[in-house]
């Protein structure tokens, strides 16, 4: 069974068809990167999966269990997490609550223990102390120490974009999505990303599916590369057999 | 720059020495106040002390949950009537007649909030300016609740402690605005806190955090209900007297005013905005009395506007103040305070 299997997606906005019969495979410990020209329907796949969408027709199971119906949240907690194309913080807090808003599925804190967060040893007290810590490693794995305290409404593009992983990772994910994760990076900050999102799917063994431009870091670190045209999918394979495909080359370059 | 050694100082309620200082003799003021003050000061203090519930509880859900209430005039009289009908006619003790208005108006603000999951902006504005006035609409009606003319209430009391002078009144009210001030503090920065400002910032990332976003939209609405409901009850007591009438619509947006003028997102600043806002309210009504300007603006009212002109000059100056802090300070009182602290903390260079 696969980790990820998502079979026979379709979805159509108004007389706008953005999906037609996708099926898709994810095995865990890959990192599957999703290709295609603007429009081709890759965020929208993002958008079924985290519930945003809800497709016309088809499935999408995670771990054996369907995601199709639940709301974002509900995916949230079961373990899936997200960048987004146009960075999605919480742009008033500092980089330290955005992190730690990624622990709030692992918090238990409610109104009542909240409001009467007093002492050292209050059950609040202990348990923001506890994430607080592992929100710094977050930090320090990133190497965004730097902007821990500033407001991420103050903070650099490529900053911002680290502050997003990082909230992402926070969530402690099995499945991470990252929707073009080194969009608007310069060549320098491209190849950190490449080699971040590397040790990410090694160090926190996290299954990662990317919506990415660039397609040298594309080729670099996918295990397996989906290529889309018009919502419908084109290709599925090692980025050597998607990169000769001549459907692909078609889609990109056009016909010779 | 203090060293930080451990997370805790990081979340604690005292950040620094200063700050637990200045807390403390601000306690202590409050305390001996009594001793020294007259019955209208106490008076004074007392409204100040029950609008700042009512402000720190908007604030929850409008600075730090970004949503919009025109209808928290409805919520003070829920408070206020639940808790002298529950002492009059049921003979509750006022100890729990207190908390139990403030849970009725949490379920009726947890009711208002379920619109919020489908509305915003403008919309929820209508919804909430609705809620209000089918509230007063309904009270002022109704045989049970002594229709137009109100009913009266009983002093507060707690065990043999019966408070029927201002300076036990003052008691009562300062030390539960003290206690939830203290809560809305903690509140704020535990994880509902923070889930409360995530909605506000962006909700469909807050989404993707695993934000269950209707039960935290309803829970906010519920959290500002419960302080609203305990400060109405508790102005009640201050008036000894409620009457549906002055739970209305000018009511919802002073609050809201209190709330914008204080700061968005600030406890302080709600505090701040309240007590400046009804002392301003109240020093305006007698400005004919002021020196100097007094008499030129009751001269101005009595040649321009009618006999009775003198409300107007008092909504004309408490409107233009507003405007003016809303202008030069955006981020209200709690602006000018950071401002203030920034210019101390390198002081003298």
């Amino acid at each position: 069974m696969a980790f990820l299997s998502i079979q026979d997606l379709s979805i159509s906005f108004g007389g706008l068809t953005a999906l037609t019969h996708i099926s898709i495979d994810v095995r865990q410990g890959l990192i599957l990167s999703i290709i295609g020209p603007n429009g081709a329907g890759k965020t929208t796949v993002f958008n079924c999966i985290t519930g945003i969408y809800r497709p016309n027709q088809g499935s999408i199971t995670f771990q054996g269990k369907e995601l199709v119906g639940k709301k974002p949240y509900q995916v949230a907690s079961m373990g899936i997490a997200r960048t987004f194309q146009n960075i999605e913080l919480f742009s008033h807090m500092t980089t330290m609550d955005n992190l730690l808003l990624g622990r709030h599925i692992h918090m238990k804190t409610n109104v009542f223990t909240g409001a009467t967060f007093l002492t050292r040893r209050s059950p609040a007290a202990r348990e923001e102390r506890e994430h607080r810590e592992r929100v710094e490693r977050i930090i320090e794995f990133l190497e965004i120490e730097s902007a821990r305290d500033i407001p991420v409404l103050a903070l650099p593009y490529g900053t911002r974009k680290l502050v997003e992983l990082g909230r992402a990772l926070a969530m402690e994910p099995t499945l991470l999505l990252l929707d073009e994760p080194s969009a608007g990076m310069n060549q320098e900050e491209k190849r950190d990303m490449m080699f971040w999102i590397r040790d990410i799917r090694d160090d926190f063994k996290v299954t990662i599916i990317m919506v990415e431009h660039d397609m040298n870091l594309v080729m670099d670190i996918s295990d397996e590369i989906v290529a889309l045209n018009f919502g419908v999918k084109l290709a599925q394979g090692a980025p050597n057999a998607v990169q000769k495909n001549p459907e692909v080359l078609e889609a990109y370059l056009g016909q010779q | 720059m203090d060293m930080k050694r451990d997370y805790f100082e990081d979340i604690q309620l005292f950040r620094t020495n200063t700050v637990l200082v200045a807390t403390v003799v601000f306690l202590a003021v409050l305390a001996i106040v009594p001793f020294f003050a007259g019955a209208y000061t106490l008076y004074v203090l007392n409204l100040i002390a029950i609008h700042s519930i009512v402000a720190i509880g908007l604030n929850i859900l409008v600075g730090y949950t970004g949503q919009i209430s025109l209808g928290h005039a409805g919520f003070f009289a829920i408070g206020a009537y639940s808790c002298v009908l529950l002492m009059v006619k049921a003979g509750v003790p006022f100890i729990f007649a207190l908390p139990a208005a403030g849970f009725i108006s949490a379920v009726f603000g947890f009711v208002l909030g379920l619109p919020s999951l489908r509305l915003e902006g403008p919309y929820l504005a209508i919804a909430t300016l609705g809620f209000g006035m089918a509230v007063t609409q309904v009270i002022s009606h109704s045989d049970f609740t002594g229709g137009h003319m109100g009913i009266k209430a009983p002093p507060m009391s707690v065990g043999p402690f019966v408070a029927d002078t201002g300076a036990a009144q003052y008691a009562v009210i300062v030390t539960i605005t003290v206690i939830l001030a203290i809560a809305a503090v903690n509140l704020v920065k535990s994880r509902v806190g923070r889930a409360f400002v995530a909605i506000r910032d962006s909700e469909v990332a807050a989404e993707a955090m695993g934000i269950n976003l209707p039960y935290y939209k309803t829970l906010a609405f519920a959290v500002s209900a419960f302080y609203t409901g305990i400060a109405g009850a508790l102005m009640a007591f201050a008036l000894e007297h409620v009457s549906a009438g002055s739970f209305n619509l000018i009511l919802s947006i002073t609050f809201l005013a209190m709330v914008i003028v204080g700061g968005l997102a600030s406890v302080m600043g709600s505090i701040l905005g309240a007590a400046l806002l009804t002392y301003l309210q109240l020093k305006l009504l007698v400005i004919q009395e002021a020196p100097g300007i007094g008499p030129f603006l009751l001269e101005v009212s009595k040649r321009f506007l009618t006999p009775e002109g003198i409300p107007n000059i008092q909504s004309i100056v408490i409107g233009a103040i507003m405007i003016a802090i809303v202008i030069f300070e955006p981020l209200g009182m709690h602006g000018i305070y950071l401002r203030t602290k920034r210019y101390w903390r390198t002081w003298p260079f």
